[in-house]
């Protein structure tokens, strides 16, 4: 089996439009959520989400290509190109592949086609209706921009989405499937349909994103993309690349058990098979970067179910109050957090937690960044229909 | 009890009997909504039902259920919390 290595990133996401930004905003734990301003948000109950202000696709975009790429499509484009320039590579090998994952797709493309044809009564839709809106587009975009003729195609796996992409990439270039993949998530649902969708579930906050605090009382939607480049990691050695981190485990798994309900018992046993799989013990892990997303059930299942794994204690955190929860992407975008505290910079501190829920019983990081230095960390992500997908990394 | 409200009792009683699977006369007003046996979507789906129905709408949010009658009250309470939705809705 070979090893991997991630050796670019790239991102654009509520908190800042590139890795950078974006490091610096997580470890300032500074919210991103805030008021949005779309059409019809009037009629809309739930009215606050965290969306990429000032994103101007036409500085990244000829107009020509731009009316074939929906906005999750943008996102996903732009933080690949990021990802590329990181890896110092100036073309990548031919065999490399592409997987990004996504819940929506094309979300906002084809809301705005069924608007045209039976709000507005138009009889027909913009001509790339299709091509725009189709969940392998972010991934074959990026392919054609890239020259990536290997494994290439899109995961939905609603928000488990990006932790499935970067976890299969892994395997394919662990197993000799491929050289080097590109692998991330992106989503971008902040419309009037999708808002409406989510509403109608009833589990948006009214007010904000409080990830394992006593009063919390929903998820707060967001939007955005996060893409990587991994390698093999003997290949990227030898060309002298800077390792951001080594992809060490992954393990897939489902509940089989409640369409949106979590189970404790799957979450406990991803995160169990993820480390079996990277070979490192609970006491090696030293940070999980939890789903967290700010719901009474997934925040008091996850806890239990990291109590149960490390009787010893870890340190956890979440990030979507500071960027919400970017579906199909959050595992891309959090898995930026990872990165930074294996790199030293600390672990990014809960933002919108100041209250800890005791019946959360964690070693939640909040408040403030915690300096450590650790040498392994885990990235949770679950998904509506019991799916769940566990990271593991290693400092490279 | 005025004609309109026993029809809006009756007509909540039937659709939480819907999605309870649940013979109407068995939902006494002082049935605690959670001896309903609805799930977290079957309750959601009934929430929905009554919006549709009434033309109201009910605030609930399955994070904070204690903040509506839907989330722990009994049946009677239920249909109380409607009735007034359906007063001041006009």
């Amino acid at each position: 089996m070979r090893r991997v290595v991630i050796t670019g990133a790239g991102t654009v996401n509520p908190l800042g439009h590139t890795v950078s930004e974006t490091i610096t905003g997580l470890l300032s734990g500074r919210s991103a959520i805030g008021r949005l301003d779309i059409p019809d948000a009037g009629r809309l109950s739930v009215r606050i989400g965290a969306p990429v202000a000032g994103f101007d696709a036409a500085r990244h975009f000829q107009p020509r290509d731009l009316t074939l790429l929906d906005r999750a499509t943008q996102f996903a484009l732009v933080s690949a190109r990021q990802a590329v320039a990181a890896s110092g590579l100036t073309t990548v090998l031919p065999g490399t592949g592409v997987i990004i994952g996504t819940a929506g797709g094309g979300h906002e493309t084809a809301e705005a086609a069924y608007r045209a044809v039976f709000a507005e009564g138009r009889d027909r839709v913009h001509p790339f209706t299709v091509p725009r809106l189709m969940m392998n587009a972010p991934a074959s975009r990026i392919g054609i921009e890239f020259g990536c003729k290997g494994p290439t195609f899109a995961v939905s796996s609603a928000c488990a989405s990006a932790n499935h992409a970067i976890g299969l990439a892994f395997q394919l270039i662990r197993f000799g499937a491929a050289p080097a993949m590109l692998a991330g998530g992106t989503d971008a649902m902040l419309t009037f349909g999708g808002l409406k969708a989510w509403e109608g579930l009833r589990v948006l906050s009214p007010d904000g994103c409080r990830p394992f605090d006593r009063a919390r009382n929903g998820l707060v939607m967001g939007e955005g993309a996060a893409v990587f480049f991994m390698e093999e990691r003997e290949a990227a050695l030898a060309r002298g690349a800077t390792v951001l981190a080594e992809m060490a485990g992954f393990s897939m798994g489902a509940d089989a058990a409640d369409m949106v309900l979590p189970s404790v018992a799957g979450a406990e046993a991803a995160m169990r098979r993820a480390l079996a799989d990277a070979g490192l013990s609970p006491g090696e892990i030293g940070y999980v970067k939890a789903h967290g997303t700010g719901t009474r059930a997934n925040d008091r299942a996850e806890a239990e179910a990291i109590r149960a794994v490390f009787p010893g204690g870890v340190a956890v955190s979440s990030t979507k109050g500071a960027h919400g929860h970017l579906m199909g992407a959050a595992g891309a975008v959090e898995l930026l957090a990872c990165l930074a505290v294996l790199r030293g910079d600390g672990i990014a501190p809960t933002a919108g937690c100041d209250d800890p829920d005791p019946d959360c019983d964690i070693d939640l990081v909040q408040g403030a960044p915690r300096a450590v230095e650790i040498s392994a960390c885990l990235a949770n992500a679950f998904a509506f229909g019991g799916l769940n997908a566990v990271l593991a990394l290693r400092r490279g | 009890m005025t004609a309109v409200t026993a029809d809006i009792a009756a007509e909540v009683t039937a659709i939480l009997a819907r999605e309870a699977l649940l013979d109407p006369r068995e939902l006494r007003a002082d049935l605690p909504a959670a001896d309903l046996g609805l799930d977290s979507l079957g309750l959601v789906e009934a929430i929905f039902a009554i919006e549709e129905r009434f033309g109201i709408t009910v605030p609930f949010n399955a994070n904070t259920p204690e903040a509506s009658a839907f989330g722990t009250a009994t049946v009677g309470e239920i249909i109380a919390e409607v009735e007034a939705l359906v007063r001041a809705r006009g």
